[in-house]
């Protein structure tokens, strides 16, 4: 579009996803993991927006799979943070090994 | 290298820098710090991109709500100041590789897939035209996915709420 491909704008999505997979995997708490999977999400977004911009420049859906996205992230975040709150208050902890009744 | 393509390269520097150290910094506060930052570059990448409503939404929703929401439940539970175990060793190895595996080979089908850009076109999306379409009960409107996430919305309200909800001693 001006001058920068698009291979450059999936390099940065590519690399932010598995940036966010790595700190799933690593972190064990459950705040940390909620981050990552922010992360994961926002770059799916940039995907959307950008094969929207260079490919099919004449429609809109990408930016609307964006927004609906970003929608359904804010109602994850909070149930997720509900849960983890409420998980706080009965194990006085967060992390994801000592929450381990169901795990069997 | 033209004014466009430094800002590009510098937004993606932001991004990638801070949603790395968002990953890894070993105090959680300064982790949604990180956080905070990386997502106002993916805004700047959206303005950068000309997608102004979608960069607004983007900073409003993300900056404004989710990561505060974060770092009040930071407060809530966490000693803010104390630093986070250390990730074992072997497993942050074998992530740090599938990781690494994952994204040399999705960067690898991405370089050689052709993508054709059709030329011409210029891509405009005005919020007029956003919210035409949004509204729009035609074949490519968005109506009902729209009225399918406020139900969303409104079910994650309410089930926010008997999630939190204190049970009362006499109750329990």
């Amino acid at each position: 579009m001006t001058g920068i491909p698009l291979s450059h704008i999936l390099f940065v999505s590519t690399a932010l996803f598995f940036i966010g997979v790595y700190g799933f995997f690593t972190r064990r708490n459950m705040i940390t993991m909620l981050m990552s999977v922010e992360l994961i999400l926002n770059s799916v977004n940039i995907n959307f927006v950008a094969f929207n911009k260079y490919l099919y420049p004449e429609k809109l859906d990408g930016v609307f799979f964006t927004l609906f996205v970003i929608t359904i992230a804010a109602a994850e975040a909070a149930v997720a943070i509900a849960i983890i709150i409420n998980l706080y208050r009965s194990h006085q902890s967060i992390d994801v090994e000592d929450a381990n009744e169901m795990k069997f | 290298m033209s004014a466009s393509q430094i800002i590009f390269y510098l937004i993606s520097a932001l991004i990638l820098s801070s949603g790395l150290l968002a990953v890894t910094a070993r105090k959680i506060f300064r982790s949604a710090i990180w956080l905070l930052f990386s997502l106002l570059g993916i805004a700047a990448l959206y303005f950068w991109m000309e997608v102004e409503f979608v960069a607004a939404v983007q900073i409003i929703v993300y900056v404004g709500g989710i990561v505060v929401l974060i770092i009040f439940s930071i407060f809530l539970t966490q000693q803010s100041g104390s630093e986070l175990p250390k990730a074992i060793r072997s497993r942050a190895l074998f992530s740090g590789l599938a990781a690494a595996f994952g994204f040399a080979w999705t960067f690898m089908l991405i370089d050689q897939h052709p993508f054709n850009n059709p030329a011409g076109t210029a891509f405009s999306p005005g919020v007029a035209a956003i919210g035409n379409q949004m509204l729009s009960i035609s074949d490519h409107g968005y109506v009902l996915p729209f009225e399918v996430i406020s139900v969303l919305l409104l079910a994650a309200m309410i089930g926010c709420i008997v999630i939190a909800m204190k049970v009362k001693p006499q109750e329990a």
